[in-house]
């Protein structure tokens, strides 16, 4: 199918329709998980621990109990179950069966700098926190482990009882030594990236309370609704007794896929019964919530003298900090796309993750996968390089196609534009710039990465969606989606109106509430426009095959010949022929047809893992590849980076919103330039030194160039009407095209990120970095 | 402390703690949640408002300090759905994602452009460095203040 063919066929997906949310947004009329208050509300405040590895000898909390206005400090002990159990899928065995933990509360000792110790209840914030400055911890302090490298070492010390390694993957394709050894050409290095915040605008909140029933209702800033079942089990109540509700979020990026504030807050209103608030701070937010694993790579890559790969020998360690949270699963996705979208005959992967005394890390926008485009991309250029080839010519020449199958056996099911969209961004970048004085040099850098989206394929993922319509002919999608600012709930609505022809604006679309919508699976992973598009495409489908057969005795006409449109159903072959969705609707109430439907959509299944190193098989549902260029300018005196040009393609299979995957790959380039260029969490032996916006530099309007987004729809997705996930997969190239456009300018090879200026001059001066 | 100011054209009388925040008290006392708080440090923007027609961070100054001043929240743009100009911009352009940013950068926004700050994309760049957005990368806001700019 032809690209022009793909688009000819939609009414209404690939039309750039206003965001029905961004009118309320504009406006300030969107209550957020804090914009709401309750009569006789209380304020939960978490005491954290100050010190990032400690025995806890003591903890008084009198003197707070006594403030005026605390009605109470819950300490470890107050927790039903203070334990939060998570899978640890890895070919160790070393954390026991395959499972690890951390706690509600602290458990006698602390592992990291901001771990909740104490959950203080009063009337009103400011007693809230005088409670939580004057609860008194006596720590024994531990040894720190703050430094990967050493965590595996014998003499370390532990930060938990089952040693330091949380988890491993060992693979080998063909062999690797011999492919090394005998081959033309072999390039290495070590790459090295930082942690990262996901420094959303809205801090982790929320607002609980306790409802008929006894059922408690978490209204909280979260990616997942699904969290109700860890609340009940921290509670100890059934899991149909709590209720999540996610309004719309101001930002989510991974960083609200494990819980933040609910368990505290269903602790505190299972306590007192009175409704409760629950904020954190911006410095509670970038000191104590998980970070985006700062990862450390060694990478051999051999080809032969025409560039094509040979082999790839790649080791990755991989800093969890101090709770596995989901570093086992964030491991995996580093694992299976390190070796790059490239054929290789030959390939062996070592990949490690270790706890630290550093604060956790888990889940951000690109999910591991984008941490090793700096190494795979990296090494593609260093070879282009060292074979005097074009880069882009190198990477087109060992290119995965579609059916071809990745190193840890993951097969790639559909088309692989990268050929398509190297073209694309090489004919949009034009002529290369001029340097703007003496001092300053400039340079042009390209990256290409596959990146996966749906979530890993032994996890069952399914999403479900109601339909239904009104008797005034007005239409109802309900579906427990958490719309986190990607416009989710918009392009729900842009699917059900193509296939039940219902005008966009006559569609109400109910989301995020794990009591009253059909649960659809969490806003991560890249899988909502997949997953719960995919369910709203089925439920609108088989709704309008059931209305077919009403509309259609009603023209009397057969049903293949019934269309859809805004104003009702009309005969295909005379339009003049139509019936009003109420008369349709009136009509199926005579007939006993429903006019709702509630449908599940099931994502694929793949081989259940085993522990075992021969394990081999389909991890992910599918990837979305994408090739970028910049352009930069640099000061030699001073290493400052002036982005000049930036244009980003992708093969999206089918645009809903076109606007919208713009939005998307616009806004993960951003953030891509932020932690190539200046963005870093700084810990001192474990200390996070990083817990302001002053200190924690995210981009600004200033430093962000227009960038261009080039969307290619090749038709081809495992989503609706083709579409392929586009939230995570722009947020890794940027890294290394900076990196590329350093050693054009000025020939130096940036490997550790965030490339900063002093980094650059000092490299730049031959302090460090070697040219080649 | 007693204070009395205008918020939206609305008449107010607070009695606010002196050490509360404009913003805390705009959020807690008058519940107008459309004031956002993003890091309490004067740094991210979001609880940009107009205090007698000056762009300022609630978070920055004191409840008191905004005794007898005419407070503007973007609550005030919108006449029903009928969208200030500026806000008509930003919605066309989808320079709106997760919204949180967006009350403080129409509010920058149309400072900036009213005394003249934002002329060109580069100025228009400068004059939203204090407006912190994590969803956008920014360029569909510049153009739609630009275009704003230019129906003016």
């Amino acid at each position: 199918m032809s690209i022009a063919d793909v688009k000819a066929k939609h009414r209404v997906v690939g039309e750039e329709i206003v965001r029905h949310d961004a009118v309320e947004k504009v406006c300030g009329r969107t209550s957020y998980s804090a914009d709401a208050a309750l009569p006789g509300m209380l304020h939960a405040m978490l005491r954290r621990s100050d010190v990032c590895h400690a025995r806890l000898r003591s903890i008084d909390v009198e003197r707070a109990k006594a403030i005026d206005g605390v009605v109470a400090v819950l300490l470890a002990d107050d927790v039903p179950n203070n334990r939060i159990w998570v899978d640890v899928p890895g070919q160790t065995l070393e954390v026991g069966a395959l499972k690890s933990f951390q706690n509600v509360l602290a458990d006698g000792i602390v592992r990291y700098h901001g771990e909740p110790v104490a959950l203080v209840i009063a009337r009103s914030e400011d007693a809230a926190l005088a409670a939580v400055d004057a609860i008194e911890i006596d720590y024994e302090r531990l040894p720190v482990v703050d430094d990967p490298g050493r965590a595996l070492d014998d003499d370390a010390p532990k930060v938990h009882e089952s040693g330091n390694l949380l988890t491993e993957w060992v693979l080998e394709e063909g062999d690797v030594d011999a492919a090394l050894r005998d081959a033309p050409v072999v390039v290495e290095d070590s790459y090295q990236t930082q942690f990262i915040d996901h420094a959303y605008l809205e801090p982790e909140s929320g607002l609980a309370w306790l409802d008929t029933d006894g059922v408690i209702v978490i209204r909280a800033s979260t990616q997942v609704i699904e969290h109700f079942r860890d609340v009940a089990h921290i509670l100890g109540v059934d899991e149909n007794r709590v209720r999540v509700i996610a309004p719309y979020v101001g930002g989510g990026f991974g960083g609200k896929e494990d819980m933040t504030v609910e368990p505290y807050l269903g602790l505190a209103v299972s306590r007192t019964g009175q409704p409760v608030r629950m904020v954190w701070s911006r410095q509670e937010s970038l000191q104590a919530r998980q970070n985006r694993h700062a990862v450390r790579m060694r990478y051999r890559t051999a080809a032969d003298e025409q560039g094509n790969l040979i082999a790839q020998d790649i080791e990755i360690l991989s800093d969890g900090g101090a709770y596995a949270f989901l570093s086992a699963l964030v491991l995996l996705y580093s694992t299976t796309c390190a070796p790059g979208p490239y054929r290789c005959p030959n390939v062996r992967i070592h990949s490690r993750v270790v706890y630290t005394n550093h604060t956790p890390c888990s889940a951000m926008r690109g999910f591991g996968g984008m941490q090793v485009a700096l190494g795979y991309e990296g090494q593609m250029d260093k070879l282009a390089r060292r074979l005097g080839m074009d880069p882009l010519e190198l990477r087109r020449r060992n290119f995965v196609e579609k059916g071809d199958t990745l190193a840890i056996g993951q097969p790639l099911p559909t088309h692989v534009a990268l050929p398509e969209l190297t073209e694309a961004v090489e004919s949009r970048m034009g002529p290369r710039p001029l340097p703007s004085g003496p001092d300053k040099l400039v340079g042009r850098g390209f990256s290409c990465n596959l990146q996966s989206y749906g979530r890993c394929v032994w996890l069952d993922d399914w999403s479900s969606a109601w339909i239904g319509f009104e008797l005034d002919g007005s239409l109802v999608i309900r579906i427990g989606v958490p719309d986190i600012g990607c416009g989710q709930a918009s392009s729900l609505v842009q699917i059900a109106s193509e296939v039940l022809g219902v005008a966009p604006g006559r569609i109400t679309i109910h989301i995020g509430d794990s009591a009253l919508n059909p649960l659809t699976g969490t806003t991560t992973a890249t899988r909502q426009l997949y997953m719960s598009g995919n369910a709203v495409l089925k439920a609108a489908t088989e709704l309008r095959d059931g209305l077919s057969e009403v509309a259609a005795a009603m023209l009397d006409v057969e049903a293949d010949r019934v269309v859809f449109s805004p104003d009702g159903v009309h005969d295909g072959d005379e339009p003049d022929r139509t019936v009003g969705f109420p008369a349709l609707i009136a009509e199926c109430a005579r007939r006993d047809v429903p006019w709702q439907r509630l449908s599940v959509f099931n994502g694929p299944k793949g081989a259940a893992w085993k522990a075992d190193e021969r394990w081999r098989g389909r991890v992910l549902p599918d990837f979305t590849y994408g090739c970028h260029a910049v352009d930069i300018e640099l000061d030699r005196e001073t290493g400052h980076v002036r982005v000049l040009r930036y244009v980003a393609a992708h093969d999206v299979g089918r645009a809903i919103n076109p606007a919208s995957v713009r939005g998307q790959i616009v806004g993960a380039v951003a953030m891509g330039l932020g932690q190539a260029l200046s963005e870093r969490v700084v810990f001192e032996e474990g200390q996070n030194l990083t817990g302001t916006f002053a200190q924690y530099l995210i981009p600004t309007a200033v430093e962000i160039p227009d960038v261009e987004a080039i969307v290619l729809e090749s038709g081809e997705g495992l989503g609706p009407f083709g579409a392929r996930g586009i939230g995570e997969p722009p947020v890794g190239p940027p890294i290394p095209a900076i990196a590329a456009a350093l050693h054009d300018a000025a020939g130096v090879t940036m490997t550790v990120t965030p490339f900063t200026s002093e980094r650059i001059a000092d490299a730049i001066e031959g302090r460090t970095g070697a040219a080649d | 402390m007693n204070i009395s100011l205008k918020v939206n054209g609305v008449a107010a009388e607070v009695d606010v703690p002196p050490h509360w925040t404009l913003l805390r008290m705009l959020r807690d006392m008058l519940l107008h949640h459309e004031v956002k708080h993003g890091c309490g440090e004067g740094v991210c923007g979001a609880c940009t408002v107009l205090l007698d027609g000056v762009a300022v961070n609630g978070c920055l100054v004191l409840a008191v300090q905004a005794d007898g001043a005419d407070v503007r929240t973007v609550a005030s743009l919108a006449e029903g759905d009928a969208l200030h100009p500026l806000q008509r911009e930003l919605v066309e352009r989808g320079a709106v994602q997760c919204g949180f940013c967006t009350a403080g950068v129409v509010l920058g926004a149309l400072e900036a452009t009213t005394i003249g700050a934002a002329g060109s994309r580069e100025e228009i760049r400068r004059s939203l460095a204090g407006n912190l957005c994590r969803c956008t990368g920014y360029a569909t806001i510049v153009d739609a203040v630009e275009a704003y700019q230019l129906t003016r």
